[in-house]
């Protein structure tokens, strides 16, 4: 009898140490760069990590909401593409309209509209096929990778729209301050991240939209029967991803002052690997925000730590991957102790 | 007597617990060579269980399993079946695009070095097993053209590749079977017996077992209840037994007959893939303050009738008027609105979100009720799942718990909470007993019987008669997709309801009309 309860209470230390692990590994990682990777502790270093984490956490934000349906989005990588490049492309050479006005140049809070109008359509349509024809989101957001980058490509024959300054006589000045500019020193970029953050974390945590998004995850079926509008749902959530994506384009090419049509090229692995890491479960209903933001941090600094310290990037993928796989066994090793624990209360 | 011959196979004190139920307690069951061997009980009875824990699907928690006297525990049915126990399911494994031949190698297969498939080989065993089981059935002809009596001689084939097979279970052999097909297993069956092979077999159609089986046993709520030979006993023992006398006892007031009609629904259909209806034209009405039953066999309809209802099935036709209100087409949640809710069957797979909370499990329907500008209303939402935690006697230690941390009938009561929590009109209850203990079976029925009582509606959909006997006001029965009766006051018993739950199967006749039985 003691034994069995002396076990048990052993399991539950090793789950308390379990479920904070990515907060540990974070925490550890942390350590481990500023003694072995010269400059890590640097302000101007912690803010490029900080901004590098921003970015890839916008995508991980979006995709948060679609894996904790069930789903999964592989399309973000090509809409940050093709959104830089519609930026890049209103902003150099405008909007013809041949029979009406000659060309028109938007200034620069309608171009962010439209990009980011966009990227909702886009969202829509994966949307519209997963929830409504049913196809798998996989294949679906596969399609929407192609069909997006392949329309980036197209916008500019494979170029770069460089120096994206725009000029005071076609009214549309002010583009690269998006990925430049700062307020109170913080760079616009972590401020664009956090407010995302905060209305992500809003929608889940409070609102019956996010109660839905886990109840969709967590039995589908079950939530139809309780009355819940499941294609809805799904709708918004990969609308939303697709918005974070056009905003990560836009402050991509904001930052570069030039747009690339390769740009976010496999940013949704990055994405996915950072919410997989922050604890949301690939099969959907279990996870947060709050985990995510965790994650693309423990991607970010293993990144920034590993460049700085000069690790060959081939390696450098290596450890990635292993890192991966790592976090979701121990996911699975966490899961099994709970369940046998539950099980071995039951018996009792 | 059955002391004389000595089991080929038995089961010693199993023992099954699942998270939230415990399927068997204590179940020793004898298998004898040569011998049709019946399981019966009620669904949820246990049945199913011990055999998956015969065939190697499941391991039991307890007990032990022998085999000719040695002890054994099989990690699979690949184990299981190298030993000589096989299974053939009610729904048939079977791979329809491949040849018959190929079907039965099928992760079995002849093969030189392991490597190539040795295909004359295979067609050789492939037309000398079909041939000892006398089937006409060609070795190549495609799986999926063949009659679904065909295909599990197939599957019975299978089986048969094995060294030696000594015991072979089958799980509701006959249940999409048509009449002819149905004899043509009965044969095969007496000439497997012959070659001395144990057969387990698990039906609920009672006449075929008093004509097939050697030895009953029976099951009731994961226990065995009794064990007789076929010859000693007849239909009314078996009910009887199968049954018991039900510890559920509810406070009925007497019918009060038929007074404000809540729903009327007219000829329901639901068409079945390939032909015929899985809903056939099924009308019928419900009062408010009553507890309407419908029983019927596992396959009657029944589920899907009231799935149909509340909108699961967009092809589904018919007319329905919901409270003074005609509704075309139901949409799960427009019902929902008009105050009709379903606590679906599987209360697994269909009524909870396992990877949520008591608490948001239970205000899951009724959250548009609790929300302002946008926002949850945590206090007013708590409050609520509090007063219905307090109402429905949830035993919780805290409602921010996991769902699954709960024993399966207060699980079920959490399902029927929520449906509360979205103040509904008409209840409707699939199978609200199944699986769960004696106390929460009682709990739930009384609940049914305070909504009745509150003016609700309630339609309770259930397989035990006596539990349906004792809660309901009225009881309609389905068979094959039909109404066969609607049955009130003297007429409702245990006899008309066995009968009319099988008036419909293998006959191509019209239903029988309402009222028509007895």
């Amino acid at each position: 009898m003691t034994k069995s309860t002396n076990r048990r209470a052993d399991t539950s230390l090793g789950l308390i140490l379990l479920k904070g692990r990515t907060f540990i590994a974070l925490a550890l990682l942390v350590v481990y760069f500023s003694f072995r990777a010269p400059n890590f502790t640097e302000f101007s270093s912690i803010i490029l990590l900080i901004k590098h984490a921003s970015l890839y956490g916008l995508l991980a934000i979006g995709m948060t909401l679609v894996i904790l349906t069930g789903g999964i989005d592989l399309s973000v990588g090509a809409v940050v593409g093709l959104s830089a490049m519609i930026a890049g492309g209103l902003m150099t050479e405008g909007i013809r309209l041949p029979y009406v006005a000659g060309t028109i140049y938007p200034n620069v809070p309608l171009i962010l509209l439209l990009v980011c109008l966009l990227a909702v359509i886009i969202g829509f349509c994966s949307g519209t096929l997963i929830a409504k024809v049913k196809v798998p989101a996989f294949i679906a957001t596969l399609g929407a990778m192609y069909i997006g980058r392949g329309f980036a490509m197209l916008r500019s024959g494979g170029a770069t729209f460089p120096n994206l300054f725009g000029s005071e006589k076609l009214g549309n000045l002010g583009f690269d301050v998006i990925g430049s500019g700062t307020l109170w020193g913080i760079p616009y970029i972590i401020i664009i991240f956090i407010a995302v953050s905060l209305v992500a974390a809003f929608i889940t945590k409070k609102t019956p939209l996010g109660n839905q998004i886990y109840a969709v995850g967590g039995n589908e079926r079950a939530a139809i029967i309780s009355g819940i509008k499941t294609t809805r749902v799904k709708l918004f959530v990969y609308m939303f991803s697709a918005f974070c994506a056009a905003l990560a384009g836009i402050i991509k090419a904001s930052e570069l002052r030039a747009a690339h049509p390769a740009t976010g090229e496999s940013w949704e692995m990055i994405a996915i690997s950072s919410v997989v890491l922050g604890g949301t479960s690939m099969s959907g209903g279990v996870g947060s925000v709050g985990g995510t933001i965790i994650g693309v941090l423990v991607i970010t600094v293993l990144n920034d730590g590993m460049i700085m310290m000069g690790v060959s990037t081939f390696w450098q993928m290596v450890i990635k991957g292993v890192v991966i796989i790592a976090a979701v066994i121990i996911d699975l090793v966490q899961k099994d102790l709970q369940n046998k624990a539950a099980l071995a209360a039951r018996i009792k | 007597m059955e002391q004389m011959i000595k089991p080929i196979m038995q089961a010693r004190d199993i023992t099954k617990v699942y998270p939230g139920t415990t399927a068997l307690k204590n179940v020793s069951f004898d298998v004898f060579a040569g011998q049709v061997n019946v399981l019966i009980g009620e669904n949820g009875a246990g049945k199913s269980t011990l055999m998956k824990i015969l065939a190697g699907i499941e391991k039991p928690t307890k007990g032990m399993v022998y085999l000719e006297g040695e002890e054994v525990s099989f990690h699979n049915t690949r184990d299981a079946s190298s030993r000589g126990v096989s299974i053939i399911h009610q729904e048939l494994n079977m791979f329809s695009d491949m040849r018959v031949v190929d079907n039965m190698f099928a992760g079995n297969e002849i093969s030189g070095l392991g490597v190539l498939i040795d295909r004359k080989a295979q067609a050789k065993k492939a037309k000398e097993v079909l041939a000892r089981l006398q089937q006409p059935i060609d070795p190549d002809e495609m799986m999926r053209n063949l009659r679904v009596g065909q295909q599990q001689v197939v599957e019975i084939a299978k089986t048969m590749l094995q060294r030696e097979l000594k015991v072979l279970i089958m799980d509701e052999p006959t249940s999409s079977l048509s009449n002819v097909e149905v004899e043509a297993l009965f044969r095969l069956i007496e000439d497997l017996k012959k070659q001395g092979i144990a057969i387990i077999y698990i039906s609920h159609r009672l006449e075929e077992i008093i004509r097939i089986g050697d030895v009953v046993t029976i099951l009731r709520d994961g226990e065995r209840v009794a064990n007789a030979r076929v010859e000693d006993i007849d239909i009314r023992w078996i009910v009887e037994k199968m049954v018991g006398h039900s510890a559920v006892t509810i406070e009925k007031p007497p019918f009060q007959g038929k007074m404000e009609e809540l729903l009327k629904v007219e000829n329901y259909c639901l068409p079945r893939l390939g032909g015929g209806y899985t809903v056939d034209h099924v009308s019928f009405n419900l009062y408010k303050g009553e507890v309407l039953g419908i029983y019927g066999l596992m396959g009657a309809g029944r589920t899907e009738l009231v799935e149909s209802l509340i909108g699961l099935h967009p092809e589904a036709t018919g007319s329905m008027v919901l409270d003074g209100e005609v509704v075309e087409k139901p949409h799960v949640s427009q019902q929902i609105a008009r105050g009709m809710v379903l606590v679906p069957e599987d209360r697994q797979k269909d009524g909870l979100v396992q990877t949520m909370s008591i608490s948001d499990n239970l205000s899951l329907t009724s959250i548009p009720r609790f929300t302002q500008h946008g926002m949850i209303k945590k206090h007013a939402c708590k409050s609520a799942v509090d007063e219905v935690v307090l109402n429905m006697q949830v035993k919780v230690s805290d409602v921010r718990h996991l769902i699954t941390s709960l024993s399966g009938g207060n699980q079920q009561k959490v399902v029927i909470g929520k449906c509360v929590m979205a103040k509904a009109k008409v209840f409707i209850m699939d199978e609200p007993s199944r699986g769960i203990d004696v106390g929460a079976k009682t709990d739930i029925f009384r609940i049914m019987r305070n909504f009745a009582a509150e003016g609700m509606g309630v339609i309770f959909v259930g397989s035990e008669l006596k539990e349906i006997l004792s809660v309901c006001d009225r009881v309609l029965v389905m068979s094959n997709g039909k109404l066969t009766a609607d049955l009130s006051g003297n007429e409702m018993n245990e006899e008309n309801l066995v009968k009319a739950s099988a008036a419909a199967l293998h006959t191509g006749k019209t239903p029988n009309l309402k009222g028509e039985m007895k």
